[in-house]
């Protein structure tokens, strides 16, 4: 039936506010916290999220009447109360698939996380999860390679990962670093990190780095007989200065690189994943600036989403903080969103902050990567919190060792075995963690001085983001 | 007063993946690990290699893998026949993952010379 163009203002939610619609498979689903400006109902300004974050625009306009807006409109379906905060509320919308180009993340955010954070009618609005329906996500490459090709090419089953980033993070010469990544390889890590504000700077330029960490990986496997790997960080101001690189890894016989995304950006992530997949390269994410954007409780996106958004961009490790570190994060949120980046099918837990079931299909798995102000006294609780399918990444707690980082290394490679062999045994790691630690810096004097050395340190402060269950 | 260093020097030492930096497993140890594939319903897999060929991605299979193996008793008894088959190679037992195509758990137990 034709409609008749009526000028003027509406309310929002004559339009944006539909309580009993029923979402679709292929509905687009987002959970906002939203706190809005005193005195405005809450239907009204969740529908103005919806209006805004969709078709909508603050005036009725005629070209309105040349679509079938009712199939394109983003609709706020469902309203809660936050638990223990009277001043927020959850609103529900759910978007029409098509409103997303197909394998697009940046336009995902463009139309989620765009000019509606700036609106006046909202104090705050945090993007707290995102229900990604199946069918797009199928438009998505995800991962290039994923856990299992991963370990795989890598040869390393039955236990986590194990890496380092290289210190100091700034001001080495390119064979001094090299020398450090041998260093920290030949006493038993997995992998060694570029830091993430690495990328070509005066002291040491990419082409000479790269060189020296690739005789330094390979001098390392050849000694020790192990796979070892070192992230070569592509990152850099420009797509085409990033392929550079890639492809100079991939010359070396590297076999893997590493991009920041959210610096970077996901046109450029997505860029290089699809690079990855056809070149045959395991790509590790470092996520700077991912606390700006995710730490306050009312204002921003919640990382669960960020996470979500990676996966489908594409990475095969993405750092989640570590619980036990210097960093933010608290255990259950960060179990929860280390399930959306390992798992084919995460139901709805709001006591992991899951709001949705997500349902990922075929996409491949993403490896959850502990890094921040963690040292062997922490190794029971990571391998109890991540699992296998992770890497867990002593810096301080491998160069800062009293004999220099390949003891530091080795240190931290007993600990983790002696870890996952008393789990497989059926012993309770975090509760008996002192005896497994003790008994095993029985025969690796490397552990016993590491355990000496940071048996003080602790980073015990609350956390600022908690989830809201009551 | 002579100068006395408190450093150590760390030598590399050649591993083999995963515990390669543990002491050698007691038969007890052994079994408890067995156990753990076996709980895990993964299935058991012995492997075999000559030392110079530690680094390949094939290691030759012992008989084929233990489908639906849930004694304790036949994989350790499989894993002694294959180190007395190849005293000289590397053994390794391997709890092999079906629904992910990978390896829940892959250590070797006996090393070869």
């Amino acid at each position: 039936m034709s409609k008749k163009y009526d000028a003027g203002v509406k309310e929002y939610r004559d339009t944006y506010w539909t309580p009993d619609y029923v979402p679709l498979d292929t509905d687009l689903l987002a959970c906002f916290k939203v706190t809005g400006q005193e005195g405005v109902p809450k239907e009204e300004v969740a529908a103005a999220v919806a209006a805004e974050s969709s078709t909508g625009t603050w005036s009725t306009v005629w070209s309105e009447l040349l679509t079938d807006l009712d199939f394109y409109k983003g609709r706020c379906y469902r309203i809660e109360d936050v638990p223990g905060d009277k001043e927020s509320f959850y609103a529900f919308i759910a978007y029409p698939l098509d409103l997303f180009e197909e394998g697009s993340i940046t336009n995902v955010l463009t139309s989620l996380v765009g000019n509606v954070f700036g609106f006046k009618a909202l104090r705050h609005l945090r993007l707290e999860d995102i229900r990604f329906p199946l069918a797009f996500i199928k438009t998505c490459m995800g991962p290039p390679n994923g856990i299992a090709v991963e370990r795989d090419r890598m040869n390393k089953y039955g236990r986590p990962l194990l890496g380092c980033t290289i210190k100091p993070k700034l001001g080495l010469s390119g064979k001094n670093y090299g020398r450090v990544v041998y260093e920290c390889l030949r006493g038993g890590l997995d992998f060694t990190k570029d830091d993430e504000n690495i990328n070509s700077q005066p002291f040491q330029r990419w082409q000479n780095r790269f060189e020296f960490v690739a005789e330094a990986v390979k001098l390392a496997e050849q000694e020790t007989g192990e796979k070892k790997g070192h992230y070569l960080n592509c990152t850099a101001a420009t797509p085409e200065e990033m392929y550079e690189r890639a492809e100079f890894a991939k010359e070396l016989g590297q076999p893997i690189i590493m991009h920041d995304y959210i610096t970077g950006g996901f046109t450029a992530n997505t860029g290089l994943a699809k690079w990855c997949r056809r070149n045959g390269m395991l790509l590790h994410i470092h996520r700077a600036m991912h606390a700006v954007i995710d730490r306050h409780p009312k204002h921003g996106i919640h990382f669960r989403v960020l996470a979500k958004c990676l996966r489908l961009s594409g990475g095969d490790q993405l750092h989640t903080g570590t619980v036990v570190g210097k960093l933010e994060g608290d255990r259950q949120t960060t179990l929860g969103f280390i399930d959306q980046l390992r798992e084919s099918f995460v139901p709805e837990d709001r006591g992991r902050g899951n709001f949705f079931d997500q349902d990922w299909g075929s996409m491949p798995g993403v490896f959850a990567v502990a890094s921040g102000g963690i040292h062997v006294w922490h190794m029971p609780a990571l391998v109890a919190i991540f699992g296998d399918d992770s890497v867990l990444q002593f810096g301080g707690g491998t160069h800062g060792h009293p004999w220099g980082s390949a003891a530091g290394a080795a240190a931290n490679r007993v600990a983790l075995e002696a870890c996952v062999k008393a789990r497989n045994a059926g012993r309770e790691i975090e509760k008996e963690s002192r005896d497994i630690l003790m008994e095993a810096a029985k025969h690796s004097p490397e552990l016993a001085i590491a355990l000496e050395t940071w048996k003080e340190i602790k980073f015990e402060f609350d956390t600022v983001d908690k989830l809201d269950v009551q | 007063m002579p100068f006395k260093s408190t450093v150590g020097d760390y030598q590399t030492v050649a591993t083999l993946e995963t515990f390669g930096f543990l002491p050698p497993m007691t038969q007890d140890e052994i079994y408890d690990q067995i156990a753990y594939i076996i709980a895990q319903g993964w299935t058991p897999l012995v492997e075999h290699v000559h030392p110079s060929r530690s680094m390949s991605t094939y290691w030759s299979y012992w008989k084929l893998p233990f489908f639906g193996e849930k004694d304790l008793g036949v994989i350790v008894s499989e894993l002694e026949a294959c180190h007395r088959a190849y005293p000289d190679h590397h053994v390794r037992l391997v709890g092999y993952d079906a629904y992910t195509q990978s390896q829940g758990s892959c250590f070797v137990v006996f090393e070869g010379r």
